[in-house]
């Protein structure tokens, strides 16, 4: 890209699997204060645009937009939501300042899933409601026979899925911010309790609180602003077909295109020798191989043994989610593509602390937005 | 910053109720879009959809859901989301998707299907307010414009059957609108003070009705734009502001949040004198007293003096600042995203000369179209020219 964004500020609250203390108004207001002092930006004086990413459903009231501003410093601001994931809210974020009409920008993204009672019936509204809510059946059949079918055209093995979650949550032990970090045997993962055959409950994200925000600016803003400003190189978003009658089940074709945009944007030809670190979606386990392959880091298939000879281990030739994943820190809904970015920023800054990559400078970040859709996005950043 | 004009609109009837899907509803709007400046969707880089709360529908995600039907497969796809603002933002999100050179056309997609809420869509509305608050008082939104409302007549002293001839002036209107709901060419302003008490000062003729309905426009960088149509009407600016949430705190007879979104969009325009500047305006008008309110809040009448465009004749069609020459939502109907929508290809209609028997004499060259939403809160507002 030519106009050049960058993450200039990073703040966040929690994560933790359940916070009775604190509502989601106070979750957003600490993390927007971190993230404000990282920027050193004030709000009220420096900030033009706000971005928020949120889902009525998920947060109990219809048009959610009406609770963001408060806390954010932003009331009488140009506020908006996009009902999408973290990363679409960077995208809009970039968007915004690449048009013109914004030179700092705040992205926000939070999750208080311990809010939630049910919600697996909630999940079940985001069904077809004419074709598949009828049937009543728990939204996380569409994964297990997105599984089914993955495994089936890919030769992958269950074996080589659960072992995704072996390593990430291992990697978790080593985040201060992980809330699901645990030393697993790749049989407990597999004699765990079935959720959708073949998957199995252990390999599922389980969720966790918190609030996520980011400042973005526009190239000469940053420069001012901070020393190490982390660069968006390239950003990509793409849906595919909604109905589970029409769509690939063994492929991501969104997540090839989304990956095909921002990789064109960035000028990256060759992920696997370009790419340092990747926090990529990992919300079942068999997503992070699934998703590996759609991102063209190896061919189609192949991503289960790499991960066996330990090609994406924290101190492997590609470390996969080094801060654990969705499977280790704790899925956030909406803020997991905020979340991982955040790991992304901490790796290229040198911040990650006891999981540090040792010298990255381009970090990969991919998002999905769960069951049942098929919406995903990308994004390249670098120091 | 990149030119962006739009290049063709297309909007499907509104009615109280479709018994097509929100899918079907929005893929026939987008359809007649594409098929105004002759493309497919192969042309079409990205998409951005519209549509207000998913309790309408009763679908979570309900972007995700009705993707497909907008034009969203295998395509860059994201709804935005503003509350009754919508509408008037997803051409602004269109617009920042093409200005920052990111795609070149784009397609912009409102939806919204209300009638699917039993036994009334007005329910669904319960849920908007504060949890803690507001929601165990059971407020419903004809109280709360009542209370607005009546703030607004007694600050300045305004009488009912004044305000109403907002209401005739646009149901009139939309009688030359082909896709209207409730246009009628014979409302006087007995009918409107006639008609049912709701919560008072608000009556029925007062209000837009519950309807379902889509709205598309195509956007397109300037170099397109150029290539694809010898009218292409420009977005020469846009705003758009959200107050605090605590609307308690606030003086409800002012919309200030309006102002700021106006005061962003005139200045991206290069607007000083709105009222001189602008031959057109399409101000939000659920009620008819908030199109007063909002004219107010555009710059294009004095705090209280709003209604007097209507009193002199300066609203009608053929007079010196026509307001919604389309029937605005209290005449052709306010599905919500897809009514401010409605608004923005209404002034892409009239700005080309294209707006038939609803068209506004005198070669207008600038509209101004504007949204409203969340809880009294925010001002969506573009600018638009040729």
């Amino acid at each position: 890209m030519s106009d050049r964004v960058a993450i200039v500020g990073v703040g966040w609250s929690g994560f933790r699997p359940k916070t009775p203390d604190l509502s989601y108004k106070e979750l957003m207001y600490e993390a927007a204060v971190r993230a404000y002092a990282d920027a050193g930006v004030d709000p009220r004086r420096d900030v033009d645009s706000f971005v928020t990413v949120a889902e009525d459903f998920i947060e109990g009231t219809s048009i959610f937009d009406e609770y963001v501003p408060d806390q954010l410093g932003a009331a009488l601001k140009p506020v908006h939501t996009i009902t999408g994931d973290g990363l679409h809210g960077l995208a809009t974020g970039v968007m915004l300042i690449r048009s013109g009409i914004a030179r700092v920008v705040v992205v926000e993204g939070h999750s208080k899933a311990s809010n939630l009672l049910t919600p697996d019936t909630i999940l079940a509204y985001a069904q077809d409601p004419v074709l598949n809510r009828p049937l009543r059946l728990n939204t996380h059949f569409v994964a297990g026979m997105e599984m089914h079918r993955y495994l089936y055209e890919s030769g992958t093995t269950r074996e080589q899925c659960a072992a995704v979650v072996v390593k990430n949550r291992r990697n978790a032990l080593r985040n201060p911010l992980a809330a699901y970090g645990a030393d697993l045997s790749l049989e407990e993962v597999l004699f765990g309790p079935p959720l959708a055959w073949p998957l199995g409950k252990r390999e599922t994200a389980a969720t966790t609180d918190g609030a996520i925000v980011m400042v973005l600016a526009a190239e000469e803003v940053a420069r001012a602003l901070r020393q190490d400003p982390i660069w968006i190189r390239g950003i990509g978003w793409c849906n595919d077909s909604p109905s589970l009658e029409s769509r690939e089940w063994g492929n991501l074709p969104y997540i090839q295109e989304a990956a095909q945009m921002a990789y064109q944007q960035a000028g990256l030809r060759d992920p696997w020798n370009e790419v340092d670190v990747a926090e990529i979606d990992d919300t079942y386990a068999y997503k992070e191989l699934q998703t590996l392959e759609a991102l063209g880091f190896c061919g189609y298939g192949e991503a289960g043994s790499l991960l066996e000879s330990g090609a994406f281990d924290l101190d492997g030739e590609l470390p996969v989610n080094p801060s654990g994943g969705s499977l280790g820190v704790g899925h956030m809904l909406d803020a997991t593509g905020l979340m991982r970015t955040l790991e992304a920023v901490f790796q290229l800054r040198g911040e990650a602390g006891a999981h540090q990559v040792e010298g990255a400078e381009v970090a990969l970040v991919q998002s999905w937005r769960g069951v049942p859709t098929t919406s995903g996005a990308v994004a390249i950043l670098s120091n | 910053m990149r030119k962006v004009a739009v290049i063709g609109a297309g909007m499907t009837r509104f009615v109280r109720r479709a018994l097509e899907t929100p899918k079907e509803l929005s893929w026939e709007a987008a359809r007649m879009a594409l098929e105004s400046c002759e493309l497919t969707m192969d042309d079409i880089d990205a998409v951005c959809f519209g549509t207000a709360p998913d309790a309408f529908d009763g679908v979570h995600m309900n972007g995700e859901y009705a993707s497909d039907g907008a034009g969203g497969w295998r395509k860059p796809f994201m709804r935005s989301y503003v509350g009754g603002g919508t509408g008037v933002f997803v051409p602004i999100q269109g617009w920042y998707h093409v200005a920052s050179g990111m795609f070149d056309v784009v397609l912009v997609v409102a939806e919204e299907k209300m009638s699917s809420y039993y036994p009334h869509a007005q329910a669904a509305f319960l849920t908007i307010f504060d949890h803690t608050t507001e929601r165990p008082l059971g407020p419903n939104l004809l109280w709360i414009f009542a209370l607005e409302m009546n703030r607004y007549m007694s600050t300045y002293g305004l009488k009912k059957e004044d305000i109403a001839r907002v209401a005739v002036l646009h149901k009139r209107n939309a009688a030359a609108h082909p896709c209207a709901l409730l246009g009628d060419a014979n409302i006087t302003v007995e009918d409107v003070l006639n008609s049912e008490v709701l919560a008072w000062p608000v009556q029925r003729l007062d209000v837009s009705p519950v309807s379902d309905g889509a709205v598309a426009i195509v956007l397109a960088a300037e170099h397109v734009a150029k290539r694809l149509t010898d009218k292409p009407v420009w977005i020469e600016g846009v705003g758009w502001h959200l107050d605090t949430a605590y609307w308690t705190n606030r003086d409800l007879v002012y919309p200030r949040y309006v102002e700021y979104a106006a005061r962003m969009a005139y200045e991206m325009a290069g607007i000083k004198e709105p009222r001189k500047e602008i031959h057109i305006a399409e101000p939000y008008d659920p009620f008819d007293y908030k199109a007063l309110h909002h004219l107010e809040g555009l710059q294009l009448a004095p705090r209280g003096r709003a209604i007097e465009l209507y009193l002199d004749g300066t609203a009608e069609r053929d007079g010196d600042l026509p307001i919604c020459p389309s029937g605005g939502l209290l005449g052709v109907g306010n599905p919500i995203a897809a009514a401010g929508l409605m608004k923005i290809a209404e002034l892409f209609w009239q700005l080309r000369g294209e707006a038939g028997e609803r068209q506004v004499p005198g070669n207008p060259r600038r509209g101004v179209a504007q949204a409203w939403g969340d809880l009294m809160q925010v001002g969506t507002v573009v600018v638009m020219g040729r």
